[in-house]
């Protein structure tokens, strides 16, 4: 049974399911689905995923959509190591609890701020739109505090001291912003080492998935425009 | 101490949390939580829910918030119907994926409407904004769409033919308006 995982590459949470099949060696075959291009919309990707959003994947005859779901089914399928997600309730809960949390949070405020930065004016040809984007920063600021002090804390990673799948959710989000020339924890300390930690858990790959947005950050700071 | 559930009756992820312990049997003592007085905004309630949102539970010192990971918390613990949230891991990945996508549609779209027709009239006694309440209602057209043609389409429930944690999840949503 062949896995197919859909992705765009500058989709955060396809790059999640990437990097936990990768890490976990879970064989699939890759296949490129630029939004940007319209790859979605074709009659072929909606039936695999009829709200036409990657990531999504077709196993065998199974397709499933939402990055969440498929990061849990995987893990089920191929029985990964405990620590992605617990078999334990209470420890299971605890992940259950910020990835329910994640999606209008971090991943919710991570965007907004994204495209008001880059994506906007790049489709319009227009520059930022300051007024929205000053509307928009202090959501994105609250979702970071409550990173560090509601899940993060005094732990390794977000729930606990052993990555989960909450922590490949959230880190390609903040890459994101990282991309659009922000330093979204530049005073956060804990949360900075915290990335780092993710980071090195999932290299080689980590880097290779990111290098679009590592190239869009260097533009950016340079005052070129991004192309995407 | 046992179970220990905190919610208000207005808010939607808490009467499917409630109607779940419920059709199931599970014991548990209600802690309703009175928001327009800001109960949910004591030292205490914070100490249950950092983020002092409803709904959260207290199993025996247990914390956990968002309902979503209650209702799979509750499922996995209590002996409970298998259809609520299948173990199969193919069944089980489609109620999942509902899950995820109830967050960032149902939800939001059915909060909006609700949150801009009355919440916000009534705290502030001015007419509802119009511009809003549209934009609201033709989110809640796209995500009913998408619940009728997508996830319903040849099933009688969500997530397949009979009814699972997605299902209570939805209609709470649905009903508030």
């Amino acid at each position: 049974m062949v896995l197919t995982v859909y992705f765009d590459m500058l989709s955060q949470p396809s790059r999640s399911v990437l990097l936990f099949c990768e890490v976990n060696k879970i064989p699939y075959e890759k296949k490129v689905t630029h939004v940007g291009g319209g790859d979605n919309r074709t009659e072929e990707f909606q039936a695999i995923n009829p709200v036409m959003r990657v990531p999504a994947i077709k196993d065998g005859d199974f397709v499933l959509s939402e990055s969440a779901a498929i990061l849990k089914y995987l893990a089920a399928k191929h029985n990964t190591p405990d620590h992605w997600y617990p078999k334990d309730i209470q420890k299971r809960a605890k992940v259950d609890q910020y990835v329910a949390w994640h999606h209008m949070n971090t991943r919710e405020n991570s965007i907004r701020v994204f495209w008001t930065e880059v994506i906007i004016p790049m489709m319009r040809g227009r520059e930022v739109d300051q007024a929205r984007l000053e509307r928009q920063l202090p959501a994105l600021e609250e979702t970071i505090d409550r990173l560090e002090q509601v899940y993060l804390k005094d732990q390794q990673f977000l729930c606990g001291d052993d990555i989960t799948i909450a922590d490949i959710l959230a880190v390609p989000e903040l890459m994101q912003l990282y991309g659009a020339g922000r330093n979204v924890t530049e005073n956060h300390p804990k949360l900075t080492a915290w990335i780092e930690r993710v980071k090195n858990k999932l290299q080689p790959w980590f880097d290779e998935f990111h290098t679009p947005l590592y190239k869009m950050r260097q533009k950016r700071l340079k005052g070129e425009k991004a192309k995407l | 101490m046992g179970l220990e559930v905190y919610f208000t009756i207005l808010s939607q992820p808490s009467r499917a949390v409630l109607m779940f312990l419920e059709s199931n049997a599970i014991p548990y003592t209600r802690k309703a939580l009175d928001l327009r007085k800001g109960e949910n905004r004591t030292e205490d309630y914070s100490r249950i829910n950092p983020m002092m949102k409803v709904p959260a539970i207290s199993d025996d010192g247990f914390n956990l918030t968002e309902s979503v990971a209650i209702l799979k918390y509750l499922a996995n613990k209590y002996t409970v119907a298998d259809h609520w949230y299948p173990k199969d891991i193919r069944k089980r990945a489609k109620v999942d994926e509902y899950l995820a996508w109830h967050h960032t549609n149902t939800r939001p779209a059915c909060a909006s409407l609700f949150f801009n027709e009355v919440l916000l009239p009534a705290r502030t006694k001015q007419p509802a904004d119009t511009v809003v309440v549209q934009s609201a209602l033709t989110q809640i057209k796209n995500a009913l769409d998408k619940l009728e043609t997508m996830f319903l389409k040849d099933s009688r429930f969500l997530c397949g033919d009979e009814i699972s944690i997605a299902d209570l999840l939805a209609i709470c949503e649905v009903m508030q308006n």
